[in-house]
This record gives C-alpha cells, structure tokens and sequence, in this order.
C-alpha cells in the first residue's frame, strides 16, 4: 500500500510536469470554465430569471460541477496517450506497484482540478457570485466537487484505456458529459422541465452535487425551494453515495482493463 | 555457466496468428544472444514476454532463475528492457525521466539522482540532459531509452531492436555502447533483423520464423550454412537464361535460383574471384550478353531464403509483436 502511494506520487509528479512544459494545456483548461462563466452570466443570465437569488449566484456552483466533471477528460486522455506512446511499457518492466499508473493519473487530475476551481471561483468573484456561509462550509462544498470530480476520474481512466486513442476520449466523453450536465440544475432550475425530464434531471447526481455546493455556499434562496426528491433534499449524502458507488466500480475496473491493455 | 534467461514452448496467438509457435530459447550467463527474423517472427513478443510485460498463452519462461509467471516483480527488479520504441516521457527532461525510472525501481532519492547523471554522462548527454525530450534527435531518445534500462545495473538485459531506424552513425555508436556493457559482464538478448547488427554483438544467434526458432549458431556458423559468397548475374534476353542456369550450376556450391522476372541468377559459391572470372569467361564463351554481374556476401536475406525458403519481406507483420502501434 505504501509502496503504491510512493510510486503514485512519482508518477503523478511526472504528468505534473507535462503541465508545466505545457501550460499551453492549463491555460485552455482554465479558459473554457472562465469562457462559460461569461457566456451563461451575460447571455443566458439576461434572459433567465431565478427567484429570489441572482442568476449569477445560482450559476457558478452549477458550472464548478460542469467543469470538475469535464476535468476528468484529461485522466483519459493521459492514459490513453501513454498507452499510444509506450511509456506505459515501460513502467510495465518496472518493478513498480501495478496501480501506480493510475493512482499517480488521477491523483495529478485532483491537483489540475484545484487549479481550475480556484480561477473559476476567482472569475465568479468578479462577475457577481459570493459565498454566504462558513469557512468550514465553503471548504466542504469544495471538497465535494474534488471528491466527485476524483470518482468521474476513475471512469475515464476505464474509457481512457478502452480506446484506442486520446483523441476519442475527448469526443466520446463531449458526446456523453454534455447531456449528463445540461439535463441537470446546473444551469436552470428543473421545475420548468417536463415530467419524465425533470425526474432524471432531479435523480442525475450531477443535480445533487450542484445542489450540494449552492447549499454549502449559501447560494440559495426560501424563494427557490429545493425539488421535493430525496436526491436533493439530501444532496450531499446522495452524492456521497454516488461517489462510493462509482469508486467501488470503476476502480476495479480500469485496473482490470490496465492490466488487459498493457498486455496485449 | 548457467542458462539466466530460459524459455521452452512459448506460445502466443493472435486470434488466427500464432506469434509465437512453440519458440525454446536459452542464454547463458555473461554472453549475447541475438534474435534474428523478419518482421512479424516474434522477436517482440519473445522479449515482451521475457521482460513481463506480456503473458505466454503456454510454455515456462524463467529469467535468473526466476519463473516470469510467478514472480513478475522479482524479475522486473533484475532486468532492464529497452524497447523498438523509445519509450520515454518527451515532456520530461532527460534527467527527469531517468530519475523517474531509478526511483520506480526503488531507488533512494540520493542514488537514483547521481545514477542518472552518471548515465547521461555515459550517453554522451550530458549537454541535453536538462533539456525536454521532444527536442532530441531519434538517436538520442534510443540512447536515452537505452539508458533507462541500466539506472538499476540490471544483471540481465533485452534490447529489443536497438537500432532499428536509426541512422548509420548512430547505429555504430549505439553498437559500441553495447559491447561496454557486454564487456562489464551482463546477459543480453536483443532482436534484429540485420545480420551485421547480431554479427558485431553476439556470441550466439537465433534464427526465428513464424514464432519458432529455425536455426542457431554464431554468425561464421549460419553464414556458412548458406554457402559463403554469392554470384549474382542479371543476364540480358530471356532466352539465355536456362543456358545461363546450367553453365552456373556447374560452379556453384547449392542450388542456382532463378528469377525469371528480373532475368537475376544466384548462386552460391566457394571459390570467391576466381569463380567469378571462370564464370564470365563461360558466359563469353557461349555467347551470352550480360547486363550486370557481382561477387557477394551472404546477406540475412540470403540466410531466410536457405533456412525458411522463403524472403524476409514475403509476411507482413503480425499483429501485437509490433507492439503499441497495432492496440
């Protein structure tokens, strides 16, 4: 175990690296959050209208959630890169732990995450949005976003794996990320939705982490109450849930298919 | 001396395509041995199994006493493996990625630091070690891999087409950092498909084909078992090549080969010049108009038409012995 986190750590100091010979990478991954920020306060927010709470309030936390889970991507995408460029060959006749590979990759996308939470939270100050509650609370809001943003990490390393390039990874994940964050709260409340939308956009754990954050925040309002589902009375044990859940699964499962992929 | 790297019946398929057909192997501690073949024969996949990075269908493998299946760990803590493929991080510096592998191989921080500025030292890379990878030559991401694969002074190592790709410069300069290495005491195996190549490196030469081994000798040995030297004549109408065919046979040491498209005879022969000339003096005799004619050495080319019956480039590759570029 120890010896897994020892290597985890220089792997993930290796992909670290790459973004700093890269910033070119950190400075796109950082523009697109900041991008959609503008585009949903100034565009969407003139036409949208939130009770009780600025649009821009409503917002942020739905795009934090947005943008941690299209993060994820870059676990992919690394995996398969390395895969393409054999590096991966050769940690495979190194007597190192075997999931180092992928301890180190998403432990790395964690960092990359903070990164892009903090600039986001930064381009939110200045467009309008303000936390309203406790250090503590603030902290805990974030760190759900980590921490679910970790579990989405683990299912791209799978996908990552299963394909043969990281040019796929970005598309496969455009085609399913985008209806997985937009059939949500992240951007407008759910009551206007039609029936069957509405429950999958109130059961859709990317809705339970969003609420979860706005509650953390204070970015709530008595006006705006949340929908009666149990996902989002209870938002952040829901997404607690669903973070064990999906870590119990695809944990196994992308080392499963490392082992397969690095062996073929 | 005892056999460090072992292997009996390797199997490994492809769905239809058998890489590796039942494929015996053994180096003995201290020398070289060169895995000879053609694209497509196994030679990857052989060491890819060897090295751990890949599971046999059947058969025993063992490197330093060490079955491979077993104990993959213990076996990765004792070799080195440097691939067809550089694989190194281009992002990374080359102290960087040496620094990585030597930690990856348990290294302390100390160590693993001054053994990698040793290697580039010894690499001559020493003026590029602090610059990223993207920007070196192919030469020095081989030398660079190469080097990855000695941070842990490994007892045994696989090189798997070391030069290949490589331009005529940097291939002699690799081969020399090979024969120190060789010299300093350590087991290799390394693939080729050049003759030269297994013929400057190795004590011992294996011959593979379609996954198994066909023949095995040092270079002098499967040299002579293709007959030494060949005279080659391309004559100039298609009508004379029969008579051509007959006049050779008379001198030559096997079996003349025709081919009727380029109007090309071969044959091998044993009397170097001297055959040559009493061959054009013939061929003058008769009347027969030559367009080209050469006095030459076997050639690897030479040696899988005589052992296989067939020519190196006649299969393609398989898929998986080419590694990562086939996934």
């Amino acid at each position: 175990m120890a010896k897994t986190f020892r290597d985890g750590a220089i792997v993930a100091k290796r992909n670290l690296i790459k973004i700093k010979r890269v910033p070119e990478l950190l400075v796109f991954t950082t523009l697109s959050p900041i991008m959609f920020i503008l585009l949903f306060a100034y565009v969407f927010g003139s036409a949208i209208n939130v009770p009780g709470v600025g649009y821009r309030e409503f917002l942020i936390p739905g795009i934090f959630a947005q943008t941690v889970i299209f993060g994820a991507t870059i676990t992919g995408a690394g995996l398969a890169e390395d895969m393409q460029k054999g590096i991966i060959e050769r940690f495979r006749s190194l007597p190192m732990s075997r999931s180092a590979v992928l301890v180190g990759r998403t432990g790395s996308d964690v960092l990359n995450n903070i990164i892009v939470i903090v600039v986001m939270s930064l381009t939110g100050l200045v467009v309008g949005w303000r936390i309203h509650t406790s250090v503590l609370e603030a902290v805990a809001g974030f760190l759900l976003l980590l921490l679910f943003a970790y579990a989405v990490s683990w299912i791209m390393a799978w996908v990552g794996l299963l394909v043969p390039s990281p040019e796929v990874v970005q598309q496969a994940s455009f085609i399913v990320i985008f209806p997985l964050t937009f059939v949500a709260n992240t951007f407008v409340p759910t009551n206007g939705f039609p029936g069957p939308l509405r429950a999958i956009a109130n059961w859709n754990p990317v809705s339970s982490v969003t609420q979860a954050a706005r509650d953390l925040f204070g970015n709530t309002s008595p006006l705006l109450p949340s929908p009666d589902d149990w996902s989002l009375q209870h938002p952040v044990v829901y997404t607690l849930i669903w973070i064990g859940i999906l870590l119990a699964i695809f944990i196994p499962l992308a080392g499963r298919q490392y082992r397969r992929a690095a062996s073929r | 001396m005892s056999d460090v790297i072992r292997a009996v019946g390797l199997v490994k398929t492809y769905g239809e395509i058998h890489a590796l057909d039942g494929l015996d192997l053994a180096v003995p501690e201290g020398t070289v041995t060169a895995l000879l073949g053609p694209n497509g024969a196994g030679k990857t996949t052989a060491v890819r199994i060897l090295a751990t990075v890949l599971d046999a269908d059947d058969g025993f493998a063992e490197v330093a006493g060490i079955d491979v299946r077993k104990d993959p760990n213990a076996v990765r803590s004792r070799i080195g493996l440097s691939g067809q493929f550089a694989a190194v991080d281009e992002y990374l510096t080359g102290y960087e990625n040496l620094d990585m592998v030597g930690q990856l191989y348990g290294l302390r921080r100390r160590p693993s630091r001054d053994r990698a500025r040793e290697l580039l030292d010894t690499f001559g890379l020493a003026d590029a070690a602090d610059r990223p990878v993207k920007t070196y030559s192919g030469g020095m991401r081989r030398r660079l891999d190469l080097a990855g694969a000695l941070v842990a002074h490994p007892p045994v190592l696989f090189l798997d087409e070391p030069t290949t790709g490589l331009d005529p410069r940097s291939r002699t300069d690799l081969w020399e950092v090979i024969n120190e290495l060789v010299k300093a005491g350590s087991t290799l195996l390394l693939t080729t498909q050049y003759l030269e190549e297994a013929d400057r490196l190795a004590d011992d030469i294996v011959v593979i084909d379609h996954g198994k081994a066909i023949a095995q000798g040092t270079a002098d040995q499967l040299k002579g078992r293709v007959g030494g030297e060949r005279v080659e004549i391309v004559v100039a109408a298609d009508a004379d090549l029969a008579a051509a065919r007959t006049l050779l046979q008379e001198l030559a040491g096997g079996e003349v080969v025709v081919d009727e498209h380029t109007r090309r005879l071969t044959a091998p022969v044993s009397g170097g010049a001297g055959v040559l000339m009493e061959a054009l003096r013939r061929l003058d005799a008769l009347g027969i108009a030559v367009i080209d004619i050469a006095l030459r050495r076997p050639t690897l080319e030479d040696v899988f038409l005589t052992l296989t019956g067939h020519s190196t480039d006649e299969d393609g590759a398989l898929p998986g012995t080419g590694a990562r570029t086939e996934r």
